[in-house]
């Protein structure tokens, strides 16, 4: 697709969403690294259920790109064994909501063979899977469950929330020694395009990134999310003149403490965005983690803009349970006019 | 039970024609083989199972048009599968368990469910999962296999508290015969010999991947001796021949005999013809050639043939019931349409009462609906 065309006329950049950018960049690292490969349900032939892997069978072929039985465990847990003979696999688990079999393979096995061998064994590994709802799509299509996974020490979670970050985040995982737990935000695959470059580069794990400069108030978010906070933040931006920092935090596990607080201690206020139940959520560990940093420099109480402590409902009322613009920007002035 | 299918005839599919028993009543075109035992069922019987088959070829190409029209959201489509579903569920007695898949609306349908009950999901409302009292039916299972363990554990109950009355069927599909669940579930229905049927609809893909890349097996029933179990293959789109077994299995699941173990593993060999849902295009994966072999032995034609020769139909009957049929869809999709849905669904029956600080969160979202118009929470995310 868009890889092999861009190599053919010799661009330098292609505007692509941001589920090209994670074909795309699984093409390129592919293309220079014999050992990385894909595997899962529907991701050879049939190119992957949202397209992510389209063309890279028709490509790199069935050894590298390889439809799997319909089981999750036995994809992780023939990963982990596949990165011990020096393989880079990048299964993928169809939805989020579907991962659970293969929980066991990832906290028991693929997050703690490190610690477990004293560092004698390692699972280099990418467990890539579309996340989040809004999408109108049937019971257990819609979770966001990363809390789990952020639980979990020894694992890496990450998630973009552009194009370009997704094709240069998938590639700084993939060169990661560790395993990484990579979510796609499915809603906005391909809301938007981006100018991504055809050249292999990475975006960092240890850096959040700042979306929009702001002295009022910190929003700190991630995935899907980052759009309607910025939304909002324009919004006030014009209506109420407050001046909204946005943060996108990219990798949610290891946090990067020092952009967080060092807005924080900027603003003095912050509201947490996720689509994720509020209670366990992340927003509970970034407020914590700000009490614990920058306790001195807090204005308001922090407010988290979150989902329901209710399982995801059907799409008729999603739009209820999700952060819309609306809930954040109600959110926001309730912190800065506090 | 089981008998040879006519070996090697060209029409019929590798999948059916392998050389394995496969139990078959009806040809290709509906006629009843030699040496075929039709199953002992009334006139009327059969008519309901026709009816309730042509009803589910209908609502399928219902649902598949309205989702084309935006007002329903991702459907599982089940033509080709009708059959197999409505003959397993006609023999189940009333106290019998039903534990579908996201596929298995016939099935829900032929053991008490309402029809507009199966519309609502599709629109978003999660109250047409609620299971009217006294309709034996679990919420529909999406997560692959999972059902499986539940359905044995169900059987169990029931054995344990003497109600070997009471059977269990439970649907999976043929990727769910790789997770794990499928493995535990089935060997814990020999260990403790379970009042349960395991109805397997080998429709030949789990979305892209053919039935050769699932199992190395040579069939899906032949997985049932590994737990000590009968296993039996049936032609599922032969109607008549799915409900001789469904029925056998689930008399034997009551009242073993000699030296049998209650439960039984069916693989009943299907063909998917449509997509695995309305987001699919199997044009991807799969070639047109292969669906028109399956075509030729198409469920209703086979059973409307059927009962044409047997004389218990003709043309005046087959448009009285087309007419019925249409007008019970049409109804049906009248009424999930008029049914309305509250955001307060979204935090009841989370609990059995709602916790005080869930309620909060329903009082927050209330008053930001009364601070905002409502339009605002449904503008678009991205």
């Amino acid at each position: 697709m868009s890889s092999t065309a861009s190599t053919q006329t010799g661009q330098k950049a292609q505007s692509l969403t941001l589920v090209e950018a994670i074909q795309d960049g699984l093409y390129t690292e592919m293309a220079q690294d014999d050992s990385v490969v894909v595997l899962g349900e529907d991701v050879g032939k049939n190119g992957g259920v949202f397209r992510a892997t389209d063309q890279l069978y028709e490509e790199f072929g069935e050894d590298r790109v390889i439809d799997t039985p319909l089981a999750e465990a036995g994809i992780v847990g023939a990963s982990i064994g596949l990165a011990q003979t020096g393989m880079k696999p990048v299964p993928e688990m169809q939805f989020m909501g579907f991962m659970y079999p293969a929980f066991d393979q990832i906290v028991s096995h693929a997050a703690r063979l490190r610690s477990r061998s004293q560092g004698q064994y390692s699972v280099p590994m990418v467990i890539r899977a579309p996340y989040g709802g809004g999408i109108r799509a049937p019971e257990h299509h819609s979770e966001s469950k990363e809390a789990f996974f952020v639980h979990e020490p020894g694992l890496k979670v990450v998630s973009p929330s552009t194009p370009y970050d997704a094709k240069g985040l998938l590639a700084a995982s993939i060169h990661d020694p560790d395993p990484v737990i990579f979510l796609e935000p499915k809603l906005i695959y391909r809301a938007f395009r981006e100018d991504v470059p055809t050249k292999p580069y990475e975006v960092s794990l240890s850096e959040a990134a700042v979306r929009r400069d702001g002295s009022d108030i910190s929003v700190y978010t991630w995935g899907a999310m980052t759009r309607p906070a910025l939304i909002a933040a324009e919004n006030l931006s014009q209506s109420h003149g407050i001046d909204t920092e946005v943060i996108d935090l990219r990798t949610l596990s290891p946090l990067d403490t020092e952009t967080i607080t060092d807005s924080f201690k900027k603003t003095g206020r912050a509201a947490i965005v996720h689509e994720a139940p509020k209670t366990g959520g992340l927003g509970a560990e970034i407020a914590t983690t700000i009490q614990e940093e920058a306790l001195v420099h807090q204005e308001a109480p922090i407010k988290r803009i979150a989902g329901f402590d209710a399982p995801m409902p059907l799409h008729s009322l999603e739009d209820y349970y999700l952060p819309q613009a609306v809930r954040i920007q109600d959110g926001i002035r309730e912190t800065v006019e506090f | 039970m089981n008998m040879k299918n006519e070996a090697g005839s060209k029409d019929v599919p590798a999948a059916v024609r392998e050389d394995s028993d496969i139990v078959q009543i009806l040809d290709a075109e509906g006629d009843v083989l030699p040496q075929a035992s039709v199953p002992d069922i009334s006139d009327r019987q059969l008519l309901e199972l026709y009816e309730t088959i042509k009803l589910a070829r209908h609502f399928d190409q219902r649902a598949i048009s309205f989702q084309r029209q935006g007002r329903l959201a991702t459907y599982a489509p089940m033509t080709g599968q009708e059959g197999s579903q409505v003959a397993t569920s006609l023999a189940l007695a009333e106290q019998d368990w039903l534990f579908p898949t996201y596929r298995e609306h016939a099935a829900k349908y032929a053991h008490g469910m309402d029809l507009a009950s199966l519309f609502e999901p599709l629109r978003g409302h999660r109250e047409g999962y609620a299971i009217p009292e006294g309709v034996n039916v679990m919420p529909e299972y999406i997560p692959i296999a999972t059902q499986v363990p539940q359905a044995m554990g169900m059987a169990w109950g029931h054995k344990l508290q003497g109600k070997t009355d009471t059977a269990v069927l439970c649907h999976l599909g043929d990727g769910a015969t790789s997770e794990g669940d499928f493995h535990e579930g089935l060997n814990f229905a020999g260990v403790f010999d379970v009042p349960a049927v395991f109805v397997c609809n080998n429709n030949q893909w789990a979305i892209s991947v053919p039935r050769e890349r699932q199992t190395a097996s040579e069939t899906i029933a032949e997985k049932a001796q590994a737990y000590g179990i009968d296993g039996v293959r049936v032609d599922g789109l032969d109607p008549l021949a799915v409900y001789k077994v469904a029925s056998e299995a689930l008399e034997k699941a009551r009242n073993p005999g000699p030296g049998e173990l209650r439960p039984t593993l069916i693989e009943s060999v299907q063909y998917r013809f449509g997509a695995h849902t309305t987001a699919d295009d199997p044009s991807v994966y799969r070639d047109e050639s292969e669906e028109e072999v399956w075509r030729d032995r198409d469920p209703v034609d086979r059973i409307e043939t059927y009962l044409y020769n047997e004389g218990i139909l003709d043309s005046d009957l087959e448009s009285e019931i087309q007419d019925r049929i249409e007008q019970e869809v049409s109804e049906a999709i009248e009424t999930a349409e008029q049914t309305e849905t509250s955001p307060d669904n979204i935090v009841e029956h989370v609990y059995e009462d709602v916790p005080a600080r869930l309620e909060q969160q329903r009082d927050e979202l209330n008053r930001l609906r009364e601070k905002y118009d409502d339009g605002a929470f449904s503008e678009v995310l991205e």
